[in-house]
Formats: C-alpha cells, sequence, structure tokens
C-alpha cells in the first residue's frame, strides 16, 4: 500500500471521528461527507473506479444532501441541552471497541493466508454493464423494485406529513 | 505501519470504520447521527467488499464490484426512507432525542 | 302352560278367546293323556309292567348333575287322566260361573297355568322337576285363592295357604336335599339307577339316624311333612277352610280333586321309598309297616277325625266341604299307610270326581241363590234346582260311603279292609267314627239346602246348562267307578300292580270281608239316620241355635270355631315371629343404620378435609406460582425498554460473541 493511501485512509477515519464526535450536527454531516469522498478515493485506488464514481454520485451528491436536508427539517442545528452524548455512552464505547477487536482479531489471526500482491484487474464498464444485464441482471430488477418503494414510501410518509400539519 | 499484506491494511480500515460508525451509531443522542453512523458502518463493508475483490482469486468475475455497488443503490434507498422517518417522529414528538423515544416500551 | 302364557297376554276383555283356548289346551291334554292311558292299557293287558321314562341331564356341576326327567306308568296314567277329566269340566263349569266377573281372562290365565303345574308335578320322574312344579303349584293356588284380591280377607287366606304349605315345603325340601345326597341321583326311576329303585333303597336301608329310624324313614317323614301341608293334614290344615275365599270352581279344582291330591300322589309316588324294608308279596300287598308308614297313617287318622268334628258344626256350604276334604284326604293318607298305593289312589280317584262334583254344586246352590253361602239362609232348594239337587245327593251319597251303588263306599271300603287287617285298631276305630261322622254331616247339610222351606232373601232359580252338564257328568262317573274297585273286580288295584284283574265273585268271598261291608254299611247308614232326625225336614230359623248347640253348648262353641287351632297358631309361632321381626327391624335401623350413618359422617369429614387442603393449600401454592411467574414476566419485560439504541447495543454484543465463537472454533 503505498503512503498515498495511507493518507486517504487515514483522512477517511477522521472525517468518521469527526462525524461522531462533533457537536453540532451540521459538522457532522460535513465531516461524513468528507468520509465519503475519502473512501471514493480509495475505491478508486483499489481499480474500482465505478465503484468509485458511483459512490461519489450517490453518497456524497445525494446521501450526504439528504442528510443535511433532514437536519435542517428537525432543527437539529440547535445544540440540545443535556449533551449530545447519551448517559450510557461509555457502554457504547466499549461495545464498539469490542467489535473491533473481534475484526481486528480476525484479520490479524488470518494474515498468512491472505495474498501480499496481484496484478491489477482490467475491468472496462462495458464489462459491468454487460455483468448487469447478464448475470446479475436479477439483482438489478429487484433493486430496482426496492428503489421505487423507497421512492413511493418516502413520498407517502411526506404526503401524510403535510395533511396533519394543515 | 507496515503491514505485510495490502488487504490486511485495507480490513483493518474497513474494521476501524465500521467501529467508529457504531460507535456513533450507540452513543448520539440525535436519530440522524445514528444514520449516519449506520452509512459509515455501510460504507466500511462496501470497502470489505472492493478489497477482498480487488485482492481475491477471481477479480474477472465482477462478484465484489457487484456487490458494493448494489449495495449503494439500497443504502441510498435507506437512507431516504429512514431519514423520512425520522422528519415524521419529529413532527409527533418535537424532538429527535433518542432516549426520550421510549414508545415502544414492554 | 303355553296356553297360560298367551292369555297373560291378552286383554281383559278378550274373554271367549282366553276361555277358548284353556279349554282346547286342555282338551288336546286329555286327549293325550287318553292315548297314553291306553298305552298303558295295552301294556298291562299283555302282562308287562308298563314303565317308561325319559329322563335328560339339565345342570352338570362337577362330576354329579341334576336330571329332569318324565315316567309313565299305571300310577301317573290314571292321574294324569283324572286331571285332565275332571280339570275340563271344572273349565267348562267355570266359563258360566265367571260369567259376570270382570276378571274372566285372568281367571283361565290361572287355571291353565295351574293345570299345566299340577300335570308337571304327576308326570315327573326327577324329584327336581317335581319339586318345581310342586312350588308352581302353590303359586297358581295362591293366585287364585287371592283372585278377589280386593277383599281382605281373600288376600289375607291366600297369603296363610302359601306360608303355610311353605313351612311343609320346608322339610320337603330337606328331604330331597337329603335323598340326592344320599343317593346321588334325583330320579325314581333310572333303569335300575334311580332313587326309587332297589340299588339305592338298599343302600339307603342300611343307615340309621335319630331315633332308631333308617334314613329311609327319616327321608320319608321329611317328605310327608311337605305332602301333609299340600294336603293339609293336622296341623298344617289351617289353610284350607280359608281357601274357599277364592271362587268355587276354583275351590272345586284345587282343592278337592287336584292340589291337595298332589300331596297324596307324592306319597303313592316315594312309596318305595316309605315302604322301603318291607318285604312284598306276589299281591303286591303289604304286610307289614315301617316307621314313616306309621306315622303317616295316624296322621291320616287324626286328621280324618278331627276335620269331621269340625265340619259338623259348620255354617257356611263351602266351609263343610272344606273340612270335608280334609278328612277325606286323612283317609287317603291312611289308606297308603295302611295297604299300600292302590288303596290310598283309589280313594283318591273316587274322591276326585264326588268332591268336585259336590263343590260344583254348592257353587251352583250359591250362584242360585244370588251368592249366599250360609245353609241357614237357604232351603227347600229340592224344587227349585231339581238338577242341582238330584247331583248332589248323589255326591253326598257317594261321599258318605252309602253302600254298594255309589263309588265312595268301595274306596271306603277298601281303606276300612286295610286299617281292619293292620296289627293295630286303633286307626281303624277311628276311621269308622269319621264315617259315622262324614254320614252325619253331609246329611245335615243336604237338609238345611235342599229339604224344608226357604228362609233366604231372594227366590233362588236353576244354574244355567254350562254348569248342570258337568254336573251330571260327574254324578255318572261318581257311581260308576265303583266299578272298578269292587273285591269281585280289583282291576284298579291289579291295574297300579301291573297284575291280572279276573271278574270273579269269589271275591267277595273273603274272610272278614263280608262282616266289614256290613259294619261300614251299618255305620253310614246310623249317621244318614241320626241326621235326618234331628234335621230332616225342619228348618230352624238363622237366629235360632242348632239343634246340637242346644244340647252341648261349649262342645258346639268349640268344633264351630274350629277347635282352636288358628288361634293356638297366633298365640304361638305367629306372636313369635312378629316378636323377631320387631327386633329385627330394631336391629337393622339402630345398628346397620348407626353403622351407615357413622360411615357416611366420616366421608363427610373426609370430603372438608379434601377441601381445606384444596382451598389453602393447592389454590394457595398454585397462586403464588402464578404470581412469581407474572413478576419474573414482569422482570424480563424490562428488556423491552423501546430504546432504540439499547437494541443495537444488544445486538452488537450478539454479534461480538458470534464473531469470536466462530473465529475462536476456525482456529481450534
Amino acid at each position: 500500500m503505498s503512503p498515498v493511501s495511507y493518507l486517504i485512509a487515514a483522512l477517511t477515519v477522521a472525517g468518521g471521528l469527526a462525524a461522531v464526535l462533533l457537536k453540532n450536527t451540521v459538522h457532522c454531516a460535513l465531516a461524513v461527507s468528507i468520509a465519503f469522498a475519502g473512501l471514493a478515493l480509495l475505491f478508486l485506488g483499489l481499480d474500482a473506479q465505478f465503484a468509485g464514481f458511483a459512490q461519489i454520485l450517490v453518497y456524497v451528491g445525494a446521501v450526504a444532501i439528504l442528510i443535511v436536508f433532514a437536519i435542517l427539517l428537525t432543527r437539529g442545528s440547535d445544540v440540545p441541552q443535556g449533551g449530545v452524548f447519551s448517559k450510557s455512552w461509555f457502554v457504547g464505547l466499549v461495545i464498539a471497541a469490542g467489535v473491533f477487536a473481534v475484526l481486528g482479531w480476525a484479520v490479524l489471526a488470518s494474515i498468512q493466508a491472505l495474498p501480499s500482491t496481484t496484478a491489477a484487474p482490467a475491468v472496462t464498464v462495458q464489462d459491468i454493464g454487460n455483468a448487469l444485464l447478464g448475470r446479475y441482471v436479477l439483482p438489478l430488477e429487484i433493486v430496482a423494485l426496492l428503489l421505487t418503494a423507497a421512492t413511493i414510501g418516502a413520498v407517502i410518509v411526506a404526503l401524510h406529513e403535510k395533511e396533519r400539519t394543515r | 505501519m507496515i503491514i505485510a499484506s495490502p488487504l490486511a491494511a485495507y480490513l483493518l480500515v474497513a474494521a476501524l470504520l465500521f467501529a467508529i460508525g457504531l460507535a456513533g451509531a450507540l452513543t448520539r443522542r440525535n436519530a440522524i447521527l445514528v444514520l449516519i453512523g449506520i452509512e459509515l458502518m455501510l460504507n466500511a463493508a462496501n470497502l470489505n467488499f472492493i478489497a477482498f475483490w480487488r485482492y481475491g482469486p477471481h477479480p474477472e468475475a465482477l462478484t465484489g464490484m457487484m456487490f458494493a455497488i448494489f449495495s449503494i443503490a439500497v443504502a441510498a434507498a435507506e437512507a431516504a426512507v429512514g431519514l423520512g422517518l425520522v422528519i415524521q417522529i419529529y413532527r409527533h414528538a418535537r424532538t429527535t432525542d433518542l432516549d426520550q423515544m421510549n414508545r415502544m416500551k414492554g | 302352560m303355553v296356553a297360560a302364557g298367551v292369555i297373560a297376554l291378552l286383554k281383559q276383555p278378550k274373554r271367549a278367546a282366553a276361555a277358548a283356548l284353556s279349554i282346547g289346551s286342555l282338551g288336546v291334554s286329555l286327549l293325550i293323556s287318553l292315548i297314553a292311558f291306553g298305552h298303558v292299557l295295552a301294556g298291562w293287558a299283555n302282562s308287562l309292567a308298563v314303565r317308561e321314562t325319559v329322563n335328560f341331564t339339565w345342570i352338570q356341576f362337577g362330576s354329579s348333575t341334576a336330571d329332569l326327567g318324565w315316567v309313565l306308568d299305571p300310577l301317573s296314567a290314571v292321574m294324569i287322566v283324572m286331571v285332565c277329566f275332571v280339570g275340563l269340566l271344572i273349565f267348562i263349569y267355570s266359563t258360566g260361573y265367571m260369567a259376570h266377573d270382570e276378571n274372566f281372562t285372568r281367571f283361565f290365565c290361572f287355571l291353565s297355568l295351574f293345570a299345566g303345574a299340577m300335570l308337571g308335578v304327576v308326570i315327573a320322574n326327577s324329584l327336581l322337576l317335581l319339586f318345581m312344579c310342586w312350588e308352581l303349584v302353590g303359586l297358581t293356588s295362591y293366585l287364585l285363592i287371592g283372585f278377589w284380591y280386593q277383599k281382605p280377607s281373600a288376600a289375607a287366606a291366600a297369603k296363610k295357604a302359601f306360608l303355610t304349605t311353605r313351612v311343609g315345603d320346608i322339610f320337603f325340601f330337606l328331604g330331597i336335599v337329603w335323598l340326592f345326597a344320599q343317593t346321588g341321583t334325583l330320579l325314581f326311576y333310572n333303569h335300575g339307577f334311580g332313587s326309587m329303585e332297589g340299588f339305592a333303597l338298599a343302600g339307603l336301608l342300611t343307615q340309621h339316624t335319630n331315633f332308631g329310624l333308617t334314613v329311609a324313614g327319616a327321608i320319608g317323614l321329611l317328605i310327608f311333612a311337605g305332602a301333609a301341608g299340600k294336603s293339609g293334614q293336622l296341623p298344617l290344615h289351617v289353610w284350607l277352610p280359608d281357601a274357599m275365599e277364592g271362587p268355587t270352581p276354583v275351590s272345586a279344582l284345587i282343592h278337592a280333586a287336584t292340589m291337595v291330591a298332589a300331596g297324596v300322589y307324592l306319597i303313592a309316588r316315594v312309596y318305595p321309598l316309605m315302604s322301603a324294608g318291607i318285604p312284598l308279596i306276589h299281591t303286591g300287598e303289604v304286610t307289614g309297616t315301617t316307621a314313616a308308614l306309621t306315622v303317616v297313617t295316624w296322621v291320616g287318622a287324626a286328621t280324618a277325625v278331627f276335620a269331621a268334628l269340625i265340619a259338623v258344626a259348620q255354617n257356611d256350604i263351602k266351609r263343610i266341604l272344606a273340612y270335608s276334604t280334609v278328612s277325606q284326604l286323612g283317609y287317603m293318607m291312611a289308606g297308603l299307610g295302611l295297604g299300600g298305593v292302590a288303596v290310598g289312589m283309589f280313594h283318591l280317584i273316587t274322591h276326585a270326581f264326588f268332591k268336585a262334583l259336590l263343590f260344583l254344586g254348592a257353587g251352583s246352590v250359591i250362584h242360585g241363590c244370588h251368592e249366599e253361602q250360609d245353609i241357614r239362609h237357604m232351603g227347600g232348594l229340592k224344587a227349585d234346582m231339581p238338577l242341582t239337587f238330584a247331583t248332589y245327593a248323589i255326591g253326598m251319597l257317594a261321599l258318605s260311603g252309602f253302600p254298594l251303588f255309589f263309588s265312595g263306599f268301595w274306596s271306603k271300603d277298601g281303606i276300612l279292609e286295610a286299617a281292619h287287617s293292620g296289627a293295630i285298631q286303633g286307626p281303624y276305630y277311628l276311621l269308622v267314627f269319621g264315617a259315622l261322622l262324614t254320614a252325619f254331616y253331609m246329611t245335615r247339610q243336604v237338609s238345611y239346602v235342599f229339604f224344608g222351606y226357604w228362609r233366604g232373601h231372594h227366590t233362588a232359580h236353576e244354574s244355567p246348562r254350562v254348569m248342570t252338564v258337568p254336573l251330571a257328568i260327574l254324578a255318572f262317573f261318581a257311581i260308576a267307578l265303583g266299578v272298578i274297585g269292587t273285591p269281585a273286580w280289583p282291576w284298579f288295584r291289579a291295574f297300579l300292580n301291573g297284575r291280572s284283574a279276573p271278574f270273579s265273585l269269589h271275591g267277595f268271598a273273603e274272610p272278614g270281608l263280608a262282616l266289614l261291608m256290613i259294619t261300614s254299611s251299618c255305620v253310614v247308614l246310623l249317621g244318614i239316620g241320626l241326621g235326618w232326625w234331628l234335621y230332616g225336614n225342619k228348618s230352624p230359623k238363622a237366629e235360632d241355635p242348632d239343634v246340637l248347640e242346644k244340647a252341648a253348648p261349649w262342645l258346639w262353641a268349640g268344633l264351630r270355631d274350629r277347635l282352636y287351632v288358628d288361634e293356638f297358631y297366633g298365640v304361638t309361632f305367629i306372636a313369635f315371629y312378629a316378636w323377631w321381626a320387631r327386633v329385627a327391624d330394631w336391629f337393622d335401623r339402630r345398628v346397620w343404620g348407626g353403622i351407615v350413618a357413622l360411615v357416611t359422617w366420616l366421608f363427610g369429614l373426609w370430603a372438608q378435609l379434601n377441601r381445606l387442603i384444596d382451598t389453602y393449600w393447592v389454590n394457595g401454592g398454585f397462586d403464588k406460582a402464578c404470581e412469581e411467574i407474572s413478576s419474573s414476566g414482569g422482570l424480563l419485560a424490562r428488556v423491552q425498554n423501546g430504546r432504540v439504541q439499547f437494541y443495537l447495543r444488544i445486538l452488537a454484543v450478539a454479534m461480538i460473541a458470534l464473531a469470536a465463537i466462530l473465529i475462536w472454533s476456525s482456529r481450534a
């Protein structure tokens, strides 16, 4: 792994940390978009170009905006009294540490079995398109259905919302 | 920190991100921040998939990439719906504080 | 019996059907009996001793069996003919007599049942079958005596009859059991192995019991006790006069001709047992006597005189005849004891005819006098009821033993002759005295009823033909039967004993016979004369005391009140029995009742205890357990606190655990 990759990784992690730790919710949203961007760069570094661009398009371009919208609509910019962390934050922290410990243990314990270097795969977008409509046509259709349902669901939720506040 | 296997490095990064996301989801009060944490977790999993695809035995099968792509799509849909729900709850309860949302108490 | 069963199912109004069925079936029985009689007659004519038996096993218990069977020999043959013939005449008579009664069909049902049972007694070859039919006869007698059960006196009389004969039957049953135990068989004749045949009898003679009696004698006495009850011997005679509460045809059939004769028949049937030990000479006549037969003789003679004395002082037409029956039964028993089967049976046959005739005649008189039964309210019926008078007179003369023409003379003479030739003369004198009394009281009755002038309330009328025709037929036989028993032609005796009987006037020439005949004739004529002289054509008013009563008041009172036998019984046995019943009742109520109450109380206590356990222990425990479950449920419900992050944490913890396990196991 090249030093650039390490840097990008560190950036991503920092963004994530910031997203979790900051008090202001809007700042958290911005931090998490940095994390998304860092991840996209990591994907590019892993020769997964399509995934990287998709990540930027979807996450940075849509999900982050969505989060900001939600924060705005729920007055999240106000700092709540009583602190941003829950009363039992330590327990949560411990559990998260535990999860990391287990996962790290799994990785490090099997480190011999992991391959060290391989050649970069030559994957074109055409290949991806062929795969999508060939081998992965079923998941494609299902995801389409899922997106449609989600859209309709969100609209319905919003509609009810509007009627009630009237 | 030089790690022998680049794959291992990526995996560790993904694990770290996952843990951070989980910590956020478990400790923050605001519901939206819980959703942010969940998005982080999903992203960490995507990184895992891409890393394994890249260093795995059959990269031409595109399995890892496909999975990650689909995961991105689904995560987006899920974020939309989840945030819509949070907004709805805010309209009812006038707060996004999770500690106060225990109406499903058994 | 089939007729009885069918009639029992018929409804009351179907009188003609019931009567027809009864009479028809008895007619068929008569035909069959005549055929059987003819068969036996033919056998006898060929000098064969006919005795046919049909036996079969009824119950088998262990190694012994209870057999039933039927026998056809001269004795049973004459009996079944007599029973069927007299019975048939009485049945026909009853259609007229009971024409006004509403329970007509029930009457004929019982009559048929009785006829069936009586025939069963006669043809039984097994003591068990005989006993069963014996009891059935007793039952139907009870039913018929108490036919008009709405009358309390009738119901009481029926009960008395049943209970008194029961006393005798107990002894009878003991005798049967003892005989069965000793000989191992209940059959009378069984090709040499029956209880009346030589093999068994020899065995019985060798053993002795109390009072020096042989076992044979003891069993014979027990069986005689049963016969004494059924045939009204002293002291079990008390039921017979009261049995006159039943309709007159019943009295005629049962208490004159057939049922009471069953006792005599029984003794005749078990005669080999009772006479075991006496060597029989080839004429079939008895040379000596056994203890059992002696008892029979004395009881019979005493009964004869006792009943005749009481009959003198009675005023009810049927009661006189009832006591007369008791007296004549005594004669029969004495005849059996003194002279053997033939002598007693001959008197039984002739008595059946003329006593039935007398009873039916009395019924005709009662019917004609509009249900009046007191002879002091009758009189002068000679003119109003001529046919009844004529037949009644014939019967009366036969009963008295009027010389030469009437069967009664020959049969009674046979008994007197046997008595005279016996070792002890006591019975002879008693029987002669009885004959005198018989003639006397019958004359008294006839003169009260038929002579003099009418003292009743309404005019009397003659009875319808259906009643008088049987009377005439019976009267004919009352005369005619005498023929077969005269010493000149002792056909009957020979028939029963299985020998030939030539007709020869030399029979009259036996020494002492002529003297006996003359003596008995004189006695009879004396009795009739006395009666006529005292009662003749005079008809004292009902309220006037009787001639003899004026002469000897307290003797008369004693005789009229039946010599207080009933009262004696009432004071002793019945009083004791009532006391015993009271004791048993007290015991039952106090002791057993107390125990039952105690057990009940204990059960109640137990139930209460159970209830307490249930309420406090079981229910309480159960409730407690449920409470615990609820509270623990409450505890568990705290997990569901509705907080999302809490759930997430738990998920994460579970995930850690799972991952750890997976990694650990794959490592190992």
